[in-house]
């Protein structure tokens, strides 16, 4: 199987940092705030590897650093140490080493994100189909006509209802604006997207419709995927692999069957045992 | 530099109005624009004897430039005789003894201009001195001055060009009347000030250098002679200009000069009717005298 992403030692410090930050903070410590210096820890050391058409579930509770990890290799924020290789074809790219017109284009043409709220994905001010010519712009496709069909088709593929192309998603259902934001994400074909709680606030119809969509997705272009959620519905119906964060560590990985059938880290028990 | 040897006569001020060390400034800003084609280079702005978004911008560019002996031509909208270029006019014939204005764009060596390119096409030894309301194009899709500059940068205008596509959905063409976002030797793209989309092909490859000045907003970039100038638009979609056809399909005529070729005004006659004539005045008067002279070989 081929490699797309490789991402070693990842860690994010928010504030001064000083030398106690590591070993007072995590799982052990049960805090993410540095009693020395008062910093935030939100992740720390997170090391795993993606391969081509899988999907990796990271789990944890609210604040374990589990959105900051999809955010950091996203470029929405910078990391304060590690590195991630992403590999496209015969190409690697050293993530963090870039300039930021490479890390432009690399999020423009080869990456794809899908926010929890769609107010961070998606221009509320600009159509449905101009939230996808945004994006296909930004990858230098610069015919009207084609970008007009990729529109429609992925709006369609993705079910929105091609009467609304034109219209403001701050109109549409929570759900409809979720299913543009993966339209959006999904238009340059990426190898690789982040899925970041898509399914979070949305009813249970709407969930389901959305999965399976990730789901056909996931078979028809053989996209590679980060999902990050705290419904361990969505890790056990999307993920083959997951890893299980808290206070910004790394306490289990493995595959999704397993750490839900046998966990093994006390915390991943409580959390599996809560849920069922 | 003896900044005393430029004054003028008993008058207090000195040649230009502005001092000798801002003319420096505004210069090197000149400089470093055309060198830089499209950047926007910020400067200190002085302050005028007038408001602020009365042309202090191509004022202050003029009055950097100029030297004894130019010939200076003021337009605005076209015309030489509307308030804004009677005024800056005079402003620069009281502050430079020795410049003399012109209202024929054939024989100034400097145009200050607000909102127009005049219709005869320039010399390499004409300077066109654009006065500009808002400098940045960006400043329609991102308010953060700080993200525009990254954008601008890395030539990120993508977003403009979302807005041409909108506008297209909408309305089945693009409805930017003017300020019309022109990409300048395949980098930056700038907001070519309110100049009509007709003005817009004529920026390209012009002969002449053409300076754009904002006075409020403290920016001064250039499109150097020969230097490409593309109009945003699709591959597919391309850019045009106003086609100033009546309902038959007709091309309007100046109802003064009879010409068919120029930038039109509209007006109201006193009856009522829609009058359509030359926006440019200079182009219009010499289009009239050769018609009567031609008239007057007939006779």
């Amino acid at each position: 199987m081929n490699k797309v992403l490789e991402v070693r030692n990842l860690s994010k410090i928010y504030g001064p940092g000083c030398p106690h930050c590591i070993e007072s903070t995590g799982p052990e410590a049960d805090t993410n705030l540095c009693p020395h210096c008062g910093s935030v820890v939100a992740i720390h050391d997170v090391s795993f590897d993606l391969f081509e058409g899988e999907i990796l579930g990271v789990m944890g509770e609210s604040g374990s650093g589990k959105s900051t990890v999809v955010k950091a290799l996203y470029f929405d924020q910078a990391p304060s140490g590690g590195e991630a290789i992403f590999f496209d074809g015969d190409t690697q790219h050293e993530l963090f080493a870039l300039n930021a017109a490479r890390q432009r284009w690399l999020r423009n043409h080869r990456f794809g994100m899908v926010y929890q709220n769609p107010n961070l994905g998606l221009n509320f001010n600009i159509s449905a189909g101009g939230n996808i010519a945004e994006r296909l712009l930004m990858s230098d496709l610069m015919d009207y006509g084609a970008i007009r069909e990729r529109a429609k088709a992925l709006l369609a593929r993705t079910e929105v209802l091609l009467s609304r192309v034109d219209d403001l998603p701050k109109h549409f259902s929570g759900g409809m604006q979720q299913r543009v934001q993966i339209a959006k994400a999904l238009a340059t074909q990426p190898p690789l997207l982040f899925l970041d709680e898509v399914t979070t606030g949305l009813d249970l119809s709407v969930q389901a419709r959305i999965l399976d969509l990730i789901l056909e997705i996931q078979q028809e272009l053989k996209t590679a995927m980060v999902v990050v959620t705290h419904d361990l519905g969505v890790i056990r119906l999307l993920t083959g692999r997951a890893i299980v964060m808290k206070y910004g560590r790394v306490i289990e990985t493995g595959l999704t069957d397993q750490i839900l059938e046998d966990p093994q880290h006390a915390y991943t028990q409580r959390l599996v045992a809560s849920a069922l | 530099m003896n900044a005393m040897s430029h004054t003028t006569g008993g008058n207090a001020y000195n040649f230009g109005f502005l001092d000798e060390y801002a003319k420096k400034e505004i210069r090197r800003a000149v400089l470093k624009a055309i060198a830089i084609p499209g950047y926007q280079v910020p400067y200190a702005s002085r302050e005028m004897p007038m408001g602020r978004g009365f042309g202090t911008g191509g004022l202050q560019l003029t009055l950097a430039l100029i030297g004894p002996g130019e010939v200076v031509k003021v337009i605005d909208q076209g015309s030489d005789d509307s308030v804004n270029a009677v005024n800056l006019r005079q402003f620069i014939e009281m502050t430079c003894p020795g410049v003399s204005t012109t209202t024929r764009t054939a024989e100034a060596s400097l145009i200050q201009s607000r909102h127009r390119i005049p219709e005869r096409p320039l010399t390499p030894t004409q300077i066109l001195v654009l006065q500009v309301p808002y400098p940045d194009p960006l400043v329609v899709v991102e308010p953060s001055e700080d993200k525009r500059k990254i954008m601008h940068g890395e030539a990120d205008y993508s977003r403009l060009l979302v807005k041409l596509y909108e506008d297209i959905v909408q309305f089945d063409e693009i409805t930017i009347s003017h300020r019309y976002p022109t990409r300048i030797n395949g980098h930056y793209v700038i907001d070519p000030s309110p100049i009509p989309r007709w003005d817009v092909p004529r920026l390209d490859h012009a002969a002449a250098l053409t300076l754009f000045g904002a006075g409020r907003e403290k920016k001064i970039y250039a499109v150097p002679p020969h230097t490409r100038a593309e109009p945003l638009a699709f591959s597919d979609v391309p850019f045009r200009v106003e086609d100033f056809r009546d309902a038959a399909g007709r091309r309007r005529a100046c109802a003064r000069c009879g010409c068919t070729d120029s930038f039109l005004d509209e007006f109201s006659s006193d009856a009522g009717e829609k009058v359509y004539q030359c926006s440019d005045t200079d182009w219009c008067d010499e289009k009239l005298l050769r018609k009567e002279s031609l008239r007057g070989e007939a006779a």
